[in-house]
Parts: structure tokens; C-alpha cells; sequence
């Protein structure tokens, strides 16, 4: 097996997650195609006032717009600098450098995962299979139907587009952008450019769900007979998993963002990741965070806490402690309490959060937090997906965390906003100028909307509503430059939260996990070897960094076999004059199933009596064969050189048999030849040669 | 190597399904229901046929339910609390839901109704619960470094599978109760192809086929159809799961469609609880069920309301949906007292009722009848009756088909009645050709398992293998030169394409034995390898009949043949031997005539040194074939050379 591993991305936490291309004996894997979503700061929300003044500032070449746009360059950012045309969406660049046609199977560990997916599946030479976990699949189905529906709106205001690609994007109007967003267009080494695309369509989204093979939990599914594929939970989100592929020559585990305990989604099953020949660790949340020298210091401490001699069930305890989860639930608790001093000051609240467990939670807990608190506030959740997302929900327990399993046991409903809608707590519409949102309509509030990046969905219209209003919140991600996410809105006068969620293994649990994984050879990050260090002694690490192609030798030189008993039965042993050492010859026929070789019995091998050629090995001693056919009544002599006519090397020797007949046997080096006319004498030297070589 | 089944229930008999299977030394039970239709010891399996000592946590390494109906799960409470045992124990999500539900009805029957002593408590149920696994479907386990299991969809009830278990190169398949066609929520079985020593099947319907399904739904719509327009009430005694949301479902939906306003009523609070469990398990039920899951929850039933008792006597028709199914007592037996006499009302039955209940009594009865209930009671019959007569079982086709499809190495018959199973046995050993067994309860069947060896295998050995192997053949010159028909039916060339994985296998103490391709075993063995050919350069009469006199003149000669005489020669040499020896392959090629490893060309050497004979002359003109072979195929090499010696060859 050779094994190639390229890092196309690093992604950038939770919502973009990393990407990688991985080549297995032969087929060539990737691992999730994300959407930068985050990119969609560089353009500007729906415009409120018509767009006359962008028009103005748009007549070409002018010596005047020349000056806005120098001026744009020198000064601080404002909301007009950014992009007013519609937006195009950021994918991973470097997966252009691939020939797609060539990939051979996308694995998708997440919901978020899967954004890009349809840019793949809208190609016509791309035929690989496509692995989802069946929660994620159907999730991320959501998401993306949902971009579309959002973006839709956005397709409205601008018109149809232009042919030759959209104004922003000629060289000479980037050159003016200011540096913030030239950063982000282009990224940071210039080169990002090439991934910028416009939206897919609904009909490319419901042909890449088509293409998509979704699986159960912990469902192996079989590629080709060779890859044993399967994905177990990594708890980041309902549906998310980590891959396990197991192929004739070792087993390989892709490691993608993890929580050890989840309030919502089963817990990350790391215990079957044991044992791999070749870990991919592709979980980059500490790198994500700004406070890298916090985790130095407490990552070299715990290294010290767990000496050599922890009992294994200890430190699957300790990963497995609470202290993460508790700190989760407290966050929510504070979120919570925000939106409730909001409201009761008398402003709305804005939930603009696009993390999928974590804004059912917070739904939850704030209707239970009013309805307690006897505050009369409806709660509003606007997508287009709202419905449907909240009842898919309810129905996928087996990816779920036990505390939402014990629901189902006990005969609740999974989560309480089917009660919530029932009482009509809750309020779903499918978009904001819904009939039924406008009657209903009453401030103060509380609105669950996406999307998350502030610049497409019912969010925006929101914040431009209550952007003045010092008594309103906004709720939102870490993740996301704050300043230039809210730049459109400026004057804010609305209050903002801020709150970083976790979303992968933090940088004190790497150690003790690596040390329960036992991985034989590990990929680690370049950027992160920096931090950890050396993860144990018994892995061998190699470090990648993005964009490059890193070479891993291969796990094991042979393969493992099972050779059916029947026609073990059958072998026939050998001696080859090696102590302990026995050869046999072995005929069957090969399959390869479920990650395994068989040798089997083929359906006329026992009644064939079709001879296979002898295999012989050694010397023949010249004096040895006379002898031997003296034995056998065969009278022989060795022949002078003289006598041969041809010209032949020195090593020949030849032995002329006088009786019964006459015959000549050559023997050289790795040859032996005998010419004779009877049969029967035949049959004898070849049995006396035999006796002289080893016969496999 | 070797599995052995022992079959603690469900042998020859419904009910208290418990198969104990021994794979490889590791112990499973399938299964640990009870029975109905006993009230003594005789309603458990015998576990002490698992361990005298009663030590059943080392005994057994896991067991798996296959669903939740009592005569599957019904002694699980019971062997976990009571018995002890505390290994795992595995069943799918819905099964783990559900099945405390159907253990606590029971109980509550057993204990409030009949005022037996209980078998086991509701904080025994609950506390066995806890240990339960729930797994999803096609999730493979790891029960222990050995045992692997699998859920595989089974219709039958929600959350009903087949299970698949594996133990090193031995697997089986228990498939539980199943159904083979979809019903209106539940989809078919569902399972895939894989190598097995053992198939362990429930044969309910072992002797019977079934027509289409909808056939029977139109019928029964139709019947409760003419009651409801006549004013008349409809009484359909089921369990409260399974059924009854089937049948609701049913009726729900032909409600919309023809726009009926009768209410339908569920009685028990048993049934309405059970549909919340089905809303949130609908990746469960069928596709169709599934698809329009987002729009509308198909178990969300719009024209369903609680019942209320006072409206058993209330004026108006309606549909009621009581517990338990076979008017065994309970509140359908008190609604059977109430309508039962008059005639526009409707009463359903199930496909199934169990001797002695009322349900029973009715499925012989012609109306109008009178049913005794009771020394003291009795009920004038005068309404409808109408028996549903589709089931969740498979039929025989269905157990055919799987048993087919799977194709094991053997087949254990279990959950059916003992005549029927023998026919369904004669027909598996006579038209599958499998070996099939329906033991008796508390019999064991010894069978032989799968059992490979384990080696290891090297590139260059798996790479020749898994290349073409390409052979062509043209059929011999005879059969072409034969006009007419038989050209037609060879084609000129033949493709075989036989992969043969030959290997050599070395054996060493305390390793894995090693596959390697023959070409590295001069470097792995560190000899040099040696060639043992064969060779003999004879003479063969041929006759000349061309006029050429100056040849003839001038010497009988042979020595000197032309090249195109040698090809003459050689063309029909491989002629004559296609003729004489048809069982072999024979080819010719660049001035050689080849037989697997055996070539002959045409020697116009003088001193051959593979011309042992003498060289003496000849009266007619001869021609000298050099031949040489290997020593494997000596004996093909002697019986050409016979026949070559025996040829006449002709140039003409």
C-alpha cells in the first residue's frame, strides 16, 4: 500500500472543516469539501435603500471613482467598501490542482462537510462514491437547500448576472479593494482567488443528495472488496463521524473535529479508532484559537500528570470527565440570561447562531427560561429549512446523545420544541414575509434565524430593524471577525454576545488519547507538532502542513489471507533443506471481500489433474547423479570436453549414459538437460535428478 | 471448529423463541421469550440447560433480542433480575423502546387481572433495560475480539431485524420473526448476501402462500366502509402495537380520500403512548412512510381521538381500536358484550387467535350465534365479523426466497408448528439442496463451521493473481476444414480468461505461513533455482510426391529440406496431431509446433547432440523434429513423439 496524504485545507474551526485528500492502495479518498462561509463578509448585506448610489460610483474609468477608490484603500473600512454584487462563495482552491474525475470516494464527516459537495457532483467526469453518515446527509441536505433559498433573495436584488463574470472580480477593481477584504479574497499568499464560485443551484444540490450513499451508525460498507469503510460518532454535531478504514494491509482512521462528551449528540466513540496502522489527525481547533500559549502550558502539565503507568480505564475516564460539557452548559445558561434581562428591558433578541445542537439547546432553554420567567414573548424561528429541520430532529435518536436517548425510552419526545410548538411557545416560518409572521408580529421578541455569516437570510433584515436599538441583542458566533461582520450595521447600537463553543478535542486531551489509540504511525499537523510535541514514544509521527503531499510508508509488505481448510487439506509438503522451513504449492482461486483476500477452492480443482511445473531448486553434483544412476541400474560416464562440438561455457558438464541406451545429459549451473529416446530412461534420470535438487 | 444450536424454545412449537448457538466457543442466545399458553414452568425456556451452575454471565458472551413481541423478550426481565445473568445484551433502538411497554402490559395482566404471583416487577424491567445496548441497523459490533455482530431490517414489527453473528470465518444468520413484502408502514426484510454456515429461520407460515396484500386491505376498508355508512360501529380488537398502527394507518388515510366524518377511537392509553415512540422511530417504518415524514408524520393520525367509555353506548357510528386482540377480556371483550348484538355493527379479528379465547370462538361461528362466556353469560352474536387475514409472517415463498438468496450451509427450522415444518424441510433439502434441521425443544444440532487459515501474501503473489490470464485457441484445423455446419459453431478464436492464483506457501514455526509468487522464491529461500528439460531429435518418414526429378536423381538426402518444405512439414504435423490427439491444445507457431511446454521444430542440424540414436540411412526421405519439454509434462511429450514416430507425412 502507498499511502499519499495532501492537506487541501486546514479549515477554520466548526464550520469549515479541514480538508484532505488521501491515496489508499490505489484509490484516492477526500475527505469532506466545505464552504468558506465566512468569506461572505467581503459583501454587503441586501441593501435597504436602492442602489442608485452604487450606480453613481460605478461609471467606469473616471478619474473621480480612481480617487474613492484610493481613498477606499487608505482609510478605516466602512459598510460601503464592501461588495455590492452578488455573492459568490469561497471552496477549496486547492482541489483545483486535482483531476476529479480521478477521485474514487468522498468520505463527509459532518453536515458542514458537505457544502461544496454539489460543485463536485454537477461535474460530469466526477464519479466517485460519496459516504454520509445518514443524519449528516440529511442535515447538511438542509443547510444547503437553505444557502439556496437565502441566496435566492440576494439573485432578486442583482438581477441576473453578468456574462464574463461579475464586476469585483476584474483585476483592476481588486487592486482598489481595501486590505481586509483583499485578504480575504484573495487570502493571504494571493493565490485564493481561483475558489470563488457562484451559488449552486436546487436542482445541483438534489442530484448531488442523489449521488450520496448515506450510512447507518457504525454501517461498514465495502468499497471495491477492498476498503472496509466506516464512520463512528465524533460528537462535534448530530451526525458528524470520524472514518475507520480498514484495507487488506493495515487499517487507517481519519480523525476529524471531536467532543469527547456532547450535551446533544452521541458522545465521540473513540474507543474502535484503536490500533490503526495510519491516524490521520485532522482536528485543528487549537490552532483555531487565539491563546496557543495557554495550551503550551497546560498541555506539558498534564503530559506530566499521566505517567506511563496509567491503567488505560483510567484515562478514558479523565477524557471522558464532564468538566467540558459542564462548561457548555454554562455558557448556554449565560446566553440565556442575556436574552432574558433583553427582553424584560423590552428589546428583541437575535439568535444568529448556525451551529445546529448548539441553537437547538439554546431554543430550548430560553422558551423553558420565559415561560418560567411568565414573560409573554414569542419565540420566532425563520428559515426556510425551520420545519423540517426541527422535525428531522426528532426522529434520529440513534445519533443522539443518552441523555436524548432516555427521552425516547421514557416515551418524551427527543427534544422539547415539539412540545414548545405544540403550545405554540414556538413559532415556525418558513421566511419572513410569511402571512402568518406579519399577524403575529409583536416586539419585543425572540428570533432564531440564519445565517450566521450576517450577510444573507432573514438575520439581516433583522439587525437592520434593531441595529439602533441599545435594548436588543444580538447573539452570535466566535468565530467571525466581529468587526467587519458587523460593519453594514454601524451605527450598532444593539448589545452583542459573543460566545466561542467548542469544537474539538482541546489540546490537554490530545496526549491521553493518543495514548489509548495506540496508533502505529501518526499524521499530525506541522503547526501543532509545534504545540504537542512528541505524542508517544510507540508512534512514529509525520507532519503535514497544507497543501503538501506527504509520502507514508506503507503500513505492512504483505497482505493477510485466509487460505480456505479444504485446500489447505490438499498442500502437499516440502522439505528444502532449511530447518523449520517447509514449502508447499498452493492453486486457488483469489477473492478479495470485505477488506480481506480468500484463497478458495476452485468448483474443478479437486477433480483437475492438470500438473503444474515443478519448481526445482540447488545443484546437480555431477558424481552425485552418476552415482544415483548407478543405483537405478543406469551405467554412465562423464564425457570429456572434447567431445562436445558446440562451444559452451566451462561450468558444463557432461555425462553420456552408455546403458540400457544411450542418452546424453547436460548439466550446467541452473540447467539440466537430457537427451534420450527411451521413455522409461527418462522417466529414471528425472527421478535420480530429482533426488538431487529440492522439488517444490 | 464447529456450531452448535440448542434450541431452548420455539422448537416445533409458537411461542418462547430461545436459541442458544455456539460459535467457535463463543456462546450467543437469540432470543428469550415466553410462552403464552403456559401459566408454569413450562412459559420459560430451560436455562439450566446453559449452566447447571447457573453461572449464565460466563456462560453466554452476549444476547441478542430480535424484537419486542413477549414470546421474544418475554423472559428477559426475568433471566437478567431473577437468573442473574449480566453480559451484554443487544436489540435496536424501537425494540429497547418498546419492549418495557409490552413487558409492563403483561405483567399488569398477569398480576392485577389474573392475581398470579409476578414473575418479575416493574423495577426488574426497568432495571433490565438499563443494560441493554441499543444498536442501529447494519451497525457491526464488536462484542469482544471475537465476536462481531449485525442488525439487518426484518419487517415483522418496528424495530424487528435479523441478526447476523461472527465468530473468526464462522457467521449465522438468527433472522427472528420477518415479512418479505412491505405493509403500510413497515418495509420488507431486508439483508445482505453473505458467506454462511447457518441460517436459523421462524416458519410460521411454512406450508402457506399468500396473495396480494392489497386484495385484503381494499376487502377490509370496504367492510368497515359499509358498517360506518350504515350507522353501524365497528369494533377492532389488537395489540396495542404493531397492528393497530397499521390498521390505523389504513384507515386514516382512506378516511381523507373519502372525506368520512365517523370518529375513530383508540381505547387504551397504551395505543396513544405507542404512537408518540412510533413518530420519533419513523426512520423505522417503510420508505414511502419515511419520505412524507417531513410534511406530515404518518403516525400524527388526524381523524384519531381518545375514547372516553361513555361513548360506547353513544348514538352514531364510529371505529374503536380496543386491546387485547383476541377478546381474551380486557376492554374489548367489554365492547364485544355491548355491540355484538346488533346487526349493523362490525367486529374485526385478527389473522390469529389462540384456542379458547373469544377471538376463537367467533373465527368458527356463523352469525347469528350465541357465544358463552362464562358459566353465567352469555352473548346473542348478531353483528358482522370480519377476520383480517394479513400477517406479519412471511409466507413459505418468503422463507424460500431468503433461504435462497443466503444460501447457507444449513438451515434450522424454528417458531412453527412441527408437520408443517417437516414439508418446508423436504423442500430446502430437495430444491435448495441445503441441509435443514427443525429440532425439538431442548435438542442440540452439532454442525461443521467455516475455518481458514490465516497467512500472509505478497504483492508480487496477489498482483499475478488479480492480472488477466488470457489464453487463445484456435480450434484445430480438422474441425475447420470440415464444410459446412461446423463452422458455423467455433468461431475462429476462443479467450479464456481462467485467473488461477497459484502460489508457493512457506512454512515456518511460530509465523503466519507466507504466499509468495514462485519468482521470489530463489531470493527468499536463498537457492539458485534449476531447469530440468527433456530433449529428442528423431526421424520421420515423409514422402515427396512432387515431380522433381533432379532431386531424386541426385540424392534420397534429407538433410538438406527448404525452408518452405520445413513449414509443409511442420503445418501438417500440427495437422495430423490436432487429428490424432484432439484432447490436447495444440499450436503453431514461428517454425515450431507447441503442446504446453512440449515444442518441436524441424532439426536440420547433422550433429544434434539430442540425436542419441544413430544416424543411419534411410530408403525414403526423412525428416528430423527436434523436441524438447519439460519434465512436468513427460507423459504428454512420449505420446506425441509415439505418435509423431507413426506418422506418414506427405509433401504434395
Amino acid at each position: 500500500m502507498l499511502l499519499l496524504q495532501t492537506c487541501l485545507s486546514e479549515g477554520k474551526g466548526y464550520h469549515f472543516p479541514a480538508c484532505h485528500i488521501l491515496c489508499v492502495s490505489g484509490f484516492r479518498i477526500l475527505f469532506d469539501f466545505p464552504l468558506d462561509l465566512s468569506a461572505l463578509t467581503v459583501f454587503s448585506p441586501i441593501p435597504i435603500e436602492p442602489l442608485t448610489k452604487y450606480h453613481e460610483e460605478k461609471c467606469p474609468e473616471s478619474f473621480e471613482s480612481t480617487q474613492i477608490k484610493r481613498r477606499k484603500i487608505e482609510k478605516s473600512l466602512v459598510a460601503d467598501d464592501l461588495i455590492h454584487a452578488e455573492p459568490y462563495f469561497k471552496t477549496i482552491k486547492n482541489l483545483q490542482s486535482w483531476n476529479i474525475s480521478f477521485i474514487d470516494i468522498v468520505l463527509i464527516s459532518s453536515p458542514m462537510g458537505m457544502l461544496g459537495l454539489p460543485f463536485l457532483t454537477r461535474n460530469k467526469g466526477f464519479t466517485a462514491k460519496i459516504y454520509v453518515t445518514d443524519a449528516a446527509a440529511r442535515l447538511g441536505q438542509l443547510m444547503m437547500e437553505d444557502l439556496v433559498a437565502m441566496h435566492k433573495e440576494l439573485r432578486l436584488v442583482y438581477g441576473p448576472g453578468q456574462s464574463g463574470g461579475p464586476q469585483w472580480m476584474k483585476w483592476n477593481e481588486l487592486e482598489f479593494l481595501p486590505v481586509e477584504l483583499k485578504e480575504v479574497i484573495l487570502g493571504k499568499d494571493g493565490t485564493d482567488f481561483g475558489g470563488w464560485m457562484p451559488l449552486y443551484s436546487a436542482d445541483d444540490v438534489k442530484e448531488c443528495l442523489h449521488n450520496v450513499r448515506s450510512l447507518k451508525y457504525g454501517e461498514e460498507v465495502c468499497y471495491n472488496g477492498t476498503l472496509l469503510i466506516k464512520g463512528l460518532s465524533s460528537g462535534l454535531e448530530i451526525g458528524s463521524c470520524n472514518w475507520s478504514i480498514t484495507t487488506p494491509k493495515g487499517k487507517i482512521v481519519y480523525l476529524s473535529s471531536s467532543i469527547f462528551t456532547s450535551e446533544i449528540c452521541m458522545n465521540f466513540d473513540f474507543l474502535p479508532l484503536q490500533g490503526s496502522d495510519v491516524f490521520l489527525y485532522s482536528d485543528f481547533t487549537i490552532t483555531n484559537k487565539g491563546n496557543i500559549e495557554d495550551d503550551i502550558g497546560s498541555s506539558s502539565l498534564v503530559a506530566d500528570d499521566s505517567s506511563e503507568n496509567d491503567e488505560i480505564g483510567v484515562v478514558v475516564n479523565s477524557l471522558a470527565n464532564t468538566a467540558e460539557s459542564t462548561e457548555e452548559t454554562e455558557k448556554l445558561s449565560f446566553l440565556c440570561s442575556c436574552a432574558l434581562d433583553s427582553v424584560k428591558s423590552g428589546g428583541s433578541v437575535l439568535v444568529a447562531i448556525g451551529r445546529i445542537g448548539i441553537m437547538i439547546q439554546l431554543l430550548e432553554q430560553i422558551a423553558v427560561l420565559l415561560e418560567s420567567s411568565d414573560l409573554e414573548v414569542p419565540i420566532f424561528v425563520i428559515s426556510s429549512v425551520a420545519e423540517e429541520l426541527l422535525a428531522v430532529s426528532n426522529i434520529i435518536p440513534e445519533w443522539l446523545s443518552k441523555q436524548r436517548q432516555d427521552r425516547l425510552y421514557s416515551g418524551q419526545p427527543l427534544f422539547a420544541h415539539v412540545e414548545l410548538l405544540k403550545r405554540k411557545r414556538v413559532h415556525l416560518f418558513p421566511e419572513i414575509h410569511s402571512c402568518s409572521l406579519l399577524k403575529m408580529w409583536q416586539e419585543p421578541c425572540v428570533i432564531f434565524c440564519p445565517h450566521w455569516s450576517l450577510r444573507i437570510g432573514p438575520a439581516v433584515h433583522f439587525l437592520q430593524r434593531w441595529c439602533g436599538d441599545p435594548n436588543s441583542l444580538l447573539v452570535m458566533e466566535e468565530g467571525v471577525d466581529p468587526n467587519l461582520s458587523l460593519l453594514p450595521f454601524n451605527p450598532m447600537e444593539m448589545k452583542v454576545v459573543q460566545c466561542s463553543f467548542l469544537s474539538g478535542i482541546a489540546s490537554t486531551k490530545i496526549k491521553p488519547l493518543m495514548k489509548i489509540l495506540q496508533p502505529t504511525c501518526v499524521l499530525f499537523p506541522e503547526k501543532m507538532g509545534k504545540i504537542i510535541g512528541n505524542l508517544n514514544q510507540s508512534s512514529s509521527m509525520i507532519y503535514y502542513s497544507e497543501n503538501q503531499t506527504v509520502l507514508v510508508p506503507k503500513p505492512k509488505s504483505v497482505s493477510e489471507l485466509n487460505i480456505a481448510v479444504e485446500l489447505a487439506s490438499l498442500l502437499q509438503c516440502a522439505n528444502i533443506g532449511k530447518e523449520d522451513l517447509t514449502v508447499a504449492r498452493l492453486k486457488g482461486e483469489l477473492s478479495v471481500e470485505r477488506g480481506q483476500y480468500h484463497l478458495l477452492m476452485q468448483k474443478e480443482q479437486a477433480l483437475s489433474s492438470q500438473k503444474r511445473p515443478l519448481l526445482y531448486f540447488g545443484r546437480v553434483d555431477i558424481n552425485l547423479l552418476e552415482e544415483a544412476l548407478k543405483k537405478m541400474g543406469v551405467i554412465a560416464a562423464a564425457t570429456p570436453e572434447a567431445m562436445d562440438t558446440s562451444p559452451r561455457s566451462e561450468n558444463v558438464h557432461m555425462l553420456q549414459v552408455l546403458e540400457p541406451v544411450k542418452a546424453l545429459i547436460e548439466v550446467t549451473e541452473s540447467e539440466t538437460v537430457v537427451s534420450t529416446s527411451d521413455e522409461f530412461l527418462a522417466a529414471r534420470i528425472s527421478e535420480a535428478v530429482r533426488n538431487i535438487l529440492y522439488v517444490v | 471448529m464447529a456450531i452448535e444450536c440448542l434450541v431452548l424454545g420455539a422448537g416445533q412449537e409458537v411461542g418462547k423463541s430461545c436459541v442458544v448457538v455456539t460459535i467457535n466457543g463463543k456462546r450467543i442466545m437469540f432470543d428469550c421469550g415466553m410462552h403464552m399458553g403456559h401459566l408454569d414452568h413450562n412459559r420459560y425456556p430451560d436455562f439450566s440447560l446453559i449452566s447447571k451452575s447457573g453461572d449464565f454471565s460466563n456462560a453466554l458472551s452476549c444476547i441478542i433480542i430480535t424484537h419486542f413481541h413477549l414470546d421474544h423478550i418475554g423472559a428477559l426481565p426475568y433471566f437478567t433480575e431473577v437468573c442473574g445473568y449480566r453480559g451484554p445484551i443487544y436489540m435496536t433502538y424501537p425494540t429497547k423502546a418498546l419492549g418495557p411497554l409490552m413487558l409492563e402490559d403483561y405483567r399488569k395482566v398477569m398480576v392485577d387481572r389474573r392475581g398470579e404471583e409476578e414473575q418479575f416487577s416493574s423495577q426488574h424491567i426497568a432495571d433490565c433495560m438499563k443494560k441493554v445496548t441499543a444498536v442501529d441497523l447494519k451497525q457491526t459490533i464488536q462484542v469482544d475480539k471475537d465476536l462481531q455482530i449485525r442488525a439487518y431490517y426484518a419487517g415483522h414489527v418496528i424495530g424487528a431485524a435479523m441478526f447476523y453473528a461472527k465468530v473468526g470465518d464462522a457467521a449465522i444468520v438468527y433472522t427472528g420473526d420477518y415479512n418479505m413484502t412491505p405493509d403500510r408502514h413497515l418495509g420488507a426484510a431486508q439483508i445482505d448476501r453473505l458467506p454462511l454456515d447457518l441460517v436459523i429461520t421462524e416458519s410460521t407460515y411454512a406450508t402457506t402462500f399468500r396473495d396480494s396484500k392489497y386484495a385484503k386491505e381494499r376487502e377490509f376498508l370496504k367492510a368497515v366502509h359499509n358498517c360506518v355508512a350504515g350507522g353501524g360501529k365497528v369494533l377492532i380488537p389488537t395489540f396495542a402495537l404493531g397492528r393497530a398502527q397499521e390498521l390505523c394507518m389504513l384507515l386514516d388515510d382512506y378516511w381523507k380520500r373519502m372525506n368520512i366524518k365517523a370518529p375513530i377511537y383508540f381505547s387504551a392509553g397504551l395505543t396513544i403512548q405507542a404512537n408518540m415512540y412510533y413518530k420519533m422511530l419513523i426512520n423505522w417504518t417503510s420508505q414511502k412512510v419515511k419520505e412524507a415524514y417531513a410534511t406530515h408524520n404518518a403516525f400524527d393520525f388526524k381523524n384519531v381521538c381518545n375514547f372516553d367509555r361513555s361513548i360506547i353506548n353513544a348514538p352514531g357510528p364510529c371505529v374503536l381500536f380496543a386491546t387485547p386482540g383476541m377478546i381474551s377480556g380486557g376492554f374489548s371483550l367489554e365492547v364485544f358484550k355491548q355491540w355484538a348484538p346488533y346487526e349493523a355493527n362490525l367486529i374485526t379479528l385478527p389473522g390469529y387467535c389462540v384456542a379458547g379465547t373469544i377471538g376463537h370462538k367467533l373465527m368458527s361461528a356463523k352469525t347469528p350465534t350465541t357465544i358463552r362466556l362464562d358459566e353465567g353469560t352469555q352473548v346473542d352474536v348478531r353483528c358482522q365479523i370480519h377476520q383480517l387475514s394479513f400477517s406479519p409472517h412471511t409466507d413459505a415463498k418468503g422463507i424460500m426466497d431468503l433461504i435462497k438468496f443466503l444460501s447457507p450451509k444449513n438451515v434450522i427450522l424454528v417458531h412453527g408448528e412441527k408437520p408443517k415444518m417437516a414439508v418446508l424441510k423436504e423442500r430446502v433439502q430437495s430444491e435448495l439442496k441445503i441441509e435443514c434441521f427443525f429440532p425439538a425443544n431442548n435438542e442440540t444440532v452439532r454442525l461443521p463451521s467455516s475455518h481458514s487459515i490465516k497467512a500472509l501474501a505478497t504483492d508480487e503473489f496477489l498482483k499475478s493473481s488479480l492480472n488477466p490470464n488470457f489464453k487463445f485457441l484456435r480450434p484445430s484445423i480438422v474441425e475447420n476444414s470440415s464444410p459446412g455446419a461446423g463452422d458455423m459453431r467455433t468461431p475462429p478464436l476462443q479467450v479464456f480468461d481462467d485467473r488461477i492464483a497459484e502460489a508457493v506457501l512457506l512454512m515456518q514455526k511460530n509465523e503466519y505461513p507466507k504466499a509468495v509468487h514462485q519468482k521470489e522464491l530463489e531470493k527468499l529461500l536463498s537457492e539458485q533455482s534449476h531447469s530440468v528439460t527433456f530433449s529428442h531429435c528423431f526421424p520421420v518418414v515423409y514422402n515427396d510426391s512432387r515431380n522433381r526429378t533432379e532431386d531424386s536423381a541426385s540424392s534420397n538426402n534429407t538433410k538438406m529440406t527448404s525452408d518452405l518444405d520445413e513449414r509443409l512439414l511442420l503445418h501438417q504435423l500440427s495437422a495430423l496431431l490436432s487429428d490424432k490427439c484432439n484432447n490436447l491444445t495444440i499450436q503453431a507457431c514461428e517454425g515450431k509446433v507447441q503442446v504446453e511446454s512440449f515444442t518441436a521444430s524441424v532439426c536440420s542440424r547433422d550433429n544434434c547432440p539430442h540425436r542419441t540414436t544413430s544416424t543411419s540411412s534411410y530408403e525414403t526421405k526423412v525428416v528430423y523434429f527436434c523436441c524438447n519439454w519439460s519434465a512436468s509434462d513427460d507423459e504428454i511429450a512420449w505420446k506425441i513423439i509415439l505418435t509423431m514416430k507413426d506418422l506418414s507425412l506427405c509433401i504434395s
